[in-house]
């Protein structure tokens, strides 16, 4: 009871701060805080494919990749932002659907280089079919959402936009983790082979795990098209999955505010790391590395890593079973 | 007349220029507890890999209530009300009890869509209490199954195969590891729970005094082959099976 008090007024606490956070602030750092939530989400939907699941993917920018190019092209074309997002899910969830197949033949680095072989894949059809990515030269001009009363022109507004999507994404991501399903996705991530002579369905519940966790990816590319109004392939290429990756390591696998955490150091703190001028990246680089070395299973593993210190040891079971039979 | 629960016809494994389970078949009838011993790499294991999907016998077949079951997959298998434990520890280390014990009925209730929008728990706390109460874990229900001693996850693994209520439960090696208490927990259980419910099981041991104990029939392989069959008295008289397992 103490304890869900607590997560709640925690979580109550961060949002007023999420609302709070650009009051007063220029243009570039709600720039800034708005990259956060978007890769938040990116992060999410990874967190969910590899933290829960426990299927490695280095493709999460290419989705993003999906996203972003498939509500461009259709908002381009006169659609509003509130249709062009759905259709560019779907996109991701069919085509995540089917880079699921090769993780149900192979696991770890092997399936870790099929993911990574699918994003240059994607970054080369962007980069080379010009005719309707633009290729090197990207797309630009697409519209932000307009709601009538209430327009995201404004760098603010676009905010609190991105926001209440976040919150909503962060929302059906609760449900779930939480659901039965979130019981296969964990079941497959620590034993598959048990969890299958469980009755689950091991090979549907890979496949979605893919599926769900490239539509959230395809979420945030849908919002940086109209964040940024100008995307090209370099955006979505490997280095990009590589940092959603550090995002959900950093945060913590398998927690579910580890994505919001991860993106924040990812994000943000180069960010704060401004003020040693040249330093900043060698600082943030170097901290990321005795981050992980001390913390391997991310900043919110710090926390049930101190709640096991810090909890009196009990004795085990049959070891005082052990005892009494002398 | 009612077919067998398990019947296992002229099953055949080969591994390279090995041959794990040769020939192989047996019946096992409604509420049987069945005793499969032999020494270590006589097939048992392979055996049982092959009944429930998870190797594909290079000959023969499997029928579980009649139906023919080979090639199925082992959740496929486990619909059809067939629940097994490993020889290794198979709880779901950072999940509690009780989520292990759920999700171990969860894919039997509802459908896929019920599953993500229905209760958290698929409805199955009270269900999966009644089991963890059954099983004498009730005070460890909440307790991260990874933390609990290795009797205590012998006993969460083995109320797992329990949850779907199964008509037939394969059994690798439960006493494995477990200290003399928990064993006698472990064998009044599964006696208890076979007298309560009728259910079959086919239970692999080299723990002697259990298998004894606990089985009405016993099949005794060597080299993949059966070698011996009969009731706990007649293989401990059979000299066959004193010479190739039991000893004198």
């Amino acid at each position: 009871m103490g304890g869900s008090w607590l997560r709640y007024s925690l979580i109550g606490l961060l949002v007023v701060a999420a609302i709070l956070a650009p009051v007063g602030q220029g243009n570039y750092f709600t720039y800034v805080l708005t990259s956060w939530l978007i890769f938040s989400i990116a992060a999410m939907g990874l967190n969910l494919t590899l933290g829960y699941a426990g299927q490695i993917s280095l493709a999460q920018a290419s989705f993003m990749a999906i996203g972003a190019y498939t509500t461009a092209l259709l908002t381009l074309a006169g659609w509003h932002w509130m249709l062009a997002m759905p259709v560019g899910l779907f996109l991701c969830f069919v085509v995540g659907l089917a880079l699921g197949y090769p993780a149900l033949r192979v696991k770890g680095h092997f399936l870790a280089f099929v993911t990574l072989a699918f994003n240059t894949l994607v970054f080369l059809v962007l980069r080379n079919e010009g005719w309707l990515t633009g290729g090197n030269y990207g797309l630009i001009g697409m519209p932000r959402p307009d709601f009538g009363l209430f327009s995201t022109m404004r760098q603010i507004n676009f905010y609190y936009f991105t926001l209440a999507v976040t919150a909503v994404a962060a929302l059906v991501m609760w449900g779930i983790v939480r659901s039965p399903w979130g019981r296969a996705f964990k079941a497959l991530r620590e034993n598959p082979i048990r969890a299958e002579s469980l009755g689950v369905d091991t090979r549907r519940i890979t496949l979605l795990a893919f599926a769900i966790g490239s539509a959230y990816g395809g979420l945030a590319g849908a919002l940086v098209t109209p964040l940024v109004q100008f995307i090209e392939p370099g955006s979505f290429g490997l280095v990009h999955s590589l940092r959603i990756l550090l995002m959900v390591v950093v945060g913590g696998a398998g927690f579910f505010f580890g994505p919001f955490v991860g993106a924040a150091v990812v994000i943000l703190l180069p960010e704060f790391l401004r003020f040693t001028e040249g330093y900043y990246l060698i600082i943030y680089s170097a901290l990321v590395i005795v981050m992980l070395a001390f913390v391997p299973n991310g900043l919110l593993g710090v926390g049930a890593l101190l709640r096991d210190r810090l909890r009196p040891a009990r004795q085990r079971a049959d070891m005082v079973e052990g005892a009494r039979l002398k | 007349m009612t077919p067998p629960v398990l019947s296992v016809r002229n099953i055949s494994k080969r591994f390279g220029a090995i041959t794990a389970v040769r020939d192989v078949s047996f019946d096992v009838h409604r509420s049987e507890i069945l005793g499969l011993i032999g020494p270590n790499g006589s097939g048992k294991s392979t055996l049982f890999n092959c009944i429930l999907g998870q190797l594909r016998p290079d000959g023969g077949h499997v029928e579980v209530n009649g139906r023919d079951v080979s090639g199925m997959r082992a959740s496929q298998l486990n619909r059809l009300g067939v629940g097994r434990t490993f020889q290794q520890l198979s709880v779901f280390p950072k999940m509690s009890v009780l989520d292990n014990i759920i999700l171990a009925g969860q894919e039997h209730h509802g459908t896929m869509a019920s599953r993500l929008f229905g209760p958290p728990d698929a409805g199955l706390t009270e269900e999966a209490d009644r089991l963890i109460g059954f099983f004498r874990l009730t005070h460890l229900r909440d307790t991260l199954a990874g933390s609990l001693s290795y009797g205590q996850q012998k006993l969460v693994d083995a109320a797992m195969a329990f949850m779907a209520g199964p008509g037939l439960v394969l059994l690798d090696e439960p006493a494995g590891g477990v200290n003399l208490t928990m064993l006698a927990d472990l064998k009044d259980r599964l006696t208890t729970y076979n007298a309560e419910h009728g259910t079959t099981f086919v239970v692999i041991e080299h723990n002697m005094e259990f298998v004894m104990s606990l089985c009405t029939r016993i099949i005794v392989l060597a080299e993949g082959a059966v070698i011996a069959e009969g009731t706990p008295e007649e293989i401990r008289a059979n000299q066959t099976v004193i010479d190739a397992y039991l000893g004198g």
